[in-house]
């Protein structure tokens, strides 16, 4: 897996939150068994108790189940991850907006913008 | 989780310099830890009394429990920031040495990591790079299953791939029932893989927290709250 992290902001979100999208992209698949907390932590060289927090917090969320003694599996249900990332697209969408307005853009600019920068 | 390292109130002085000044602190297991300060902050005053190489002038220091000695000693995989083994050594001798000397040493595993950085085991200390000098140094102290391990400035003298090699190492080898202690002052480096820093000043702890806990109260990154920290 390829890990974006940003050193300014706490790790732990960070890692759940990239977790979430590889399940919602299917990137990694329903009932699929993760790669250990030591494997993941050396992946994105984090600590291992950060992943371990990441991990516990996505079970809790409903998106991973523990197997003692086997691991950690993704649950067979993608949805809910799907409907995590979709707020987060929602709250970006909303954050780069509101700058947008104060940078006085309106909806034909921002459109037009938006265009320019994804042909 | 159990308590490896506590420090009461301890003191070091060198003549009139005092170097530790009233250290209170407790290190628990399964914790990746930086211990970071500028130079002379006291960092290597505080690793040498927690391996029984210096005493205390005042306080007390425990190690798993018991004083500074043989016991400790089993329990406490220490690097050094200066080199401590002879030039005349090949380096497959220091493996055996260190084989000799502590019942947790895993040779197979210290060969491992010789070959993925490329050291021959036949070579003489001294026709090796400080970096690589350095690095056989680190790949003998991993190699043990210690309860706690010390390193002071592992990464200072190696390059950025090593340094991430190093990193892994660490990580790699992480067990709960450890934990690891580096002093360095190349925090960038390292602090993704950091639990808790302590940050060191004149001898006093200025700051023992968790990593997280510097992003999300200060929204910066470790590095940058230490050079705010330790501005001149």
């Amino acid at each position: 897996m390829d890990w974006h992290l940003d050193k300014n902001r706490p790790l732990c979100p960070q890692i759940e939150e990239q977790l979430c999208v590889s399940i919602a992209t299917g990137e990694i698949k329903p009932s699929d068994r993760l790669p250990s907390v030591r494997e993941l932590a050396v992946s994105a060289s984090v600590n291992p108790n950060t992943v371990q927090k990441a991990l516990e917090s996505l079970e809790q969320k409903g998106l991973l189940s523990s197997v003692r003694g086997s691991g950690w599996f993704v649950s067979p249900q993608p949805q809910k991850a799907k409907e995590i990332v979709n707020q987060l697209i929602h709250a970006r969408t909303g954050t780069y907006l509101e700058a947008m307005r104060l940078y006085g853009c309106d909806r034909e600019e921002i459109i037009r913008i938006v265009k320019e920068w994804t042909p | 989780m159990s308590e490896l390292l506590r420090c009461e109130d301890l003191c070091k002085c060198y003549g009139h310099l005092v170097a530790l000044d009233h250290i209170n602190l407790t290190v628990e297991s399964g914790k990746i830890i930086g211990l970071l300060g500028p130079n002379g902050s006291g960092k290597t005053t505080l690793i040498k009394l927690l391996n029984g190489l210096l005493t205390p002038s005042a306080g007390h220091i425990t190690v798993c429990g018991d004083e500074p000695g043989v016991q400790t000693k089993k329990a406490v995989a220490y690097l050094p920031d200066t080199v401590f083994l002879g030039g005349n050594m090949t380096v497959r001798q220091t493996v055996n040495l260190f084989d000799d000397f502590f019942d947790d040493f895993r040779p197979s595993l210290a060969y491992e990591m010789l070959n993925r950085l490329n050291i021959d085991p036949n070579a003489r200390l001294k026709t090796l790079s400080k970096g690589n000098k350095e690095k056989v140094s680190l790949i003998l102290t991993m190699s043990r299953n210690a309860r706690l391990y010390v390193l002071d400035e592992p990464i200072a003298g190696v390059d950025p791939a090593t340094r991430d090699y190093i990193i892994s190492t660490i990580l790699n080898n992480y067990n709960p029932e450890a934990s690891v202690i580096i002093s360095t002052h190349l925090i960038a480096d390292i602090e993704q893989a950091l639990d808790e820093v302590i940050f060191i000043k004149n001898g006093h702890i200025v700051m023992q927290k968790s990593v997280d806990e510097i992003r999300t109260e200060n929204n910066k990154s470790v590095d940058e709250l230490f050079r705010e920290v330790f501005k001149w």
